[in-house]
């Protein structure tokens, strides 16, 4: 595969990863378990929605094809959508969130670590300032579920559930297809195999402090890199890109 | 941040009756006005107290309350840009509930308290929240509109008597100006687009310029608490005035807009360089404080869902804490 076509298509994946769980998140805004969790969740929103802007504005330049980031993130139906599948599950409830919050941030935080010495300068820049952001939500998104596993019975219950649930969407974040192996032997990705082990290795830090068990690894879903996505996406597309849809050529 | 201890302070607040001593009111009276900040364990009259607690705790549910109209357009935002900023707006008005709830405590009430308040619908809050967003511009009119009245409101707060309070609202009211600009700069950008854009921004306009209005309260002629508050030098500038010097500051700029005022009455007083305003409907004010704006209710179900939905998410934290907290003891007494 061309490099400059794999690494458009890389960001579109970091990139639409950010997007789509920032969305998700924001629906918590005013209606968060706490008036803290209100402020922390939108933060989260916040910068992942900062790293969707920069990783699509690049990918756009990449493209060449002047789209900005706006007409991609806007402008695009879901089977354009490149985003892991985990992150455009609906949120459920506040383990649900929390757990899949988890299993991205550390996922994310171990990537942009890596990519932060990407030989592409300007991915190398993007995943240098986003690896603080990752941490950050990291501690807090991996104390919560330490506090819903070792909470109440009733939490403890929930967050397995969550985990459970979500576990099945955790292979994907470590597939190496044709892009991928591309851009790892330019060096502008990194190899997921250390990323991997590293995730695992504060997966089960966190479940072990949460009292929860870290489910089977069975069938991995996928197919979120392909476009093929869930049933959910559509109807967030449908929210999100409403107004740019509505009012075609507008300004905002 | 989930501890409960603040609730025993309560008593702690009602004791000392020593309010109708009259050389401590006098004494009281005189700090006030030598302009000296009134702070958390100083002497102060019940009346000041509970002036305060209602003042601010009504502050403080309007910050929260507010999140709710705002929080509406999040997921729909046009841009990047225009979903960041509203984010970080909406980020930033939990972070005043936070603050003004923490003000109110210094007074010997705690936030679960007042917040049980507002779920039981006994405590007010703003009832420009009580509109519902129809459309983007909404977001651009009250930025513009409803953080202009807020901060016109909230400016001789900084200098008001209690200390911990004009200390919040100095913080709060640099963020509520950044929140008029941005506001301005959605509306002016919609008012320079498309004509649906602009039809979309007077229409905004048109729901929002009253109640806007309202936002500072019944006139001077008929407001209850003005005098002896004005004393204490908890409000220092009235209704009337306050609402004044809004209108003054926001025509102008409307017009700049090229947006019409849904007001027939509207005119410059040559003499005084007011804007007059037409008379303002306070069936409508009355009616929607009382509980019958278009919104209330879900305002006020919405509050009360996310806080039953998060029932079980305090309890574990609070389950959490004090496991973590018998685990320390017992290793400490090894
Ligand atoms: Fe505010
Ligand atoms: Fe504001």
């Amino acid at each position: 595969m061309e490099r400059r076509a794999a690494l458009f298509e890389y960001l579109l994946r970091l990139g639409d990863s950010c997007l789509v769980l920032g969305h998700r998140v924001s629906e918590w805004c005013g209606h968060a378990p706490e008036l803290e969790e209100d402020i922390a969740l939108a933060n989260v929103a916040l910068d992942l929605t900062g790293q969707a802007d920069m990783l699509l504005g690049y990918a756009a330049r990449i493209e060449g094809k002047g789209r900005d980031a706006d007409a991609l993130a806007f402008l695009r139906d879901a089977w354009d959508f490149r985003n892991l599948l985990l992150c455009e599950r609906a949120n459920g409830d506040f383990a649900h969130t929390i757990v899949r919050q988890f299993l991205f941030d550390a996922w994310q935080a171990e990537l942009y670590a890596a990519l932060a010495r990407s030989t592409d300068a300007g991915l190398a820049g993007i995943a240098a300032k986003g690896v603080k952001e990752a941490q950050y939500h990291l501690r807090h998104s991996g104390e919560w579920v330490v506090r819903l596993g070792d909470g109440t019975d009733e939490s403890h219950a929930r967050a397995q559930a969550a985990l459970d649930e979500f576990w099945p969407f955790t292979g994907e974040m470590f597939e190496t297809d044709a892009v991928a192996t591309e851009l790892i032997a330019a060096g502008i990705a990194p190899d997921m195999t250390p990323v991997e082990a590293a995730w695992m290795r504060t997966v089960d830090d966190v479940l072990a402090q949460a009292t929860l068990a870290r489910p089977k690894s069975g069938w991995m879903q996928t197919g979120g890199s392909k476009g093929r996505h869930g049933e959910e996406l559509g109807h967030l597309l449908a929210t999100m890109q409403f107004l740019p849809r509505a009012y075609p050529g507008a300004k905002w | 941040m989930y501890t409960q201890g603040l609730d025993q302070r309560g008593d702690n607040a009602a004791a000392p009756a020593r309010a109708d001593d009259p050389a401590a009111l006098a004494a009281f009276q005189a700090r006030i006005d030598r302009e000296e900040k009134i702070e958390p364990n100083d002497w102060m009259p019940q009346g000041y107290r509970r002036t305060l607690v209602r003042q601010i705790s009504q502050h403080a549910h309007s910050e929260i309350v507010g999140m709710l109209p705002e929080g509406n357009w999040i997921t729909r935002a046009p841009s990047l840009r225009r979903k960041m900023i509203l984010l970080a707006k909406v980020q930033d008005e939990g972070g005043h509930g936070l603050y003004l709830y923490s003000a109110a405590e210094t007074l010997g009430v705690s936030r679960a308290e007042l917040v049980g308040q507002l779920l039981a619908g006994k405590a007010k809050y703003s009832s420009i929240f009580n509109y519902p967003t129809l459309t983007w511009a909404d977001i651009g009119a009250i930025g513009w509109l409803v953080d202009g009245a807020a901060i016109m409101n909230q400016v001789p707060l900084c200098r008001c008597s209690y200390g911990p309070y004009a200390r919040a609202m100095i913080r709060i009211c640099r963020e509520e100006s950044f929140h008029q600009r941005q506001g301005y700069e959605l509306m002016l950008k919609l008012a320079r687009g498309t004509p649906d854009q602009k039809r979309m921004a007077q229409n905004a306009l048109d729901r929002w310029w009253w109640p806007s209005l309202m936002m500072f309260g019944p006139s001077d002629r008929d407001s209850v608490h003005s005098s002896q508050n004005a004393a204490w030098k908890i409000k220092r500038v009235s209704n009337d005035e306050l609402r004044q010097k809004f209108v003054d500051v926001t025509v102008p700029q409307g017009h700049f807009l090229g947006l019409t005022f849904p007001d027939p009455d509207l005119k410059l007083d040559e003499g005084t360089g007011h804007w007059n305003h037409g008379p303002i409907d306070w069936a409508e004010f009355n009616r929607v404080v009382a509980g019958d704006g278009q919104c209330n209710r879900d305002r006020l179900a919405a509050r009360r869902k996310a806080h039953a939905e998060g029932a079980w998410v305090r309890e574990a934290a609070a389950a959490f804490a004090a496991k973590r907290a018998h685990a320390r003891a017992a290793k400490a007494a090894e």
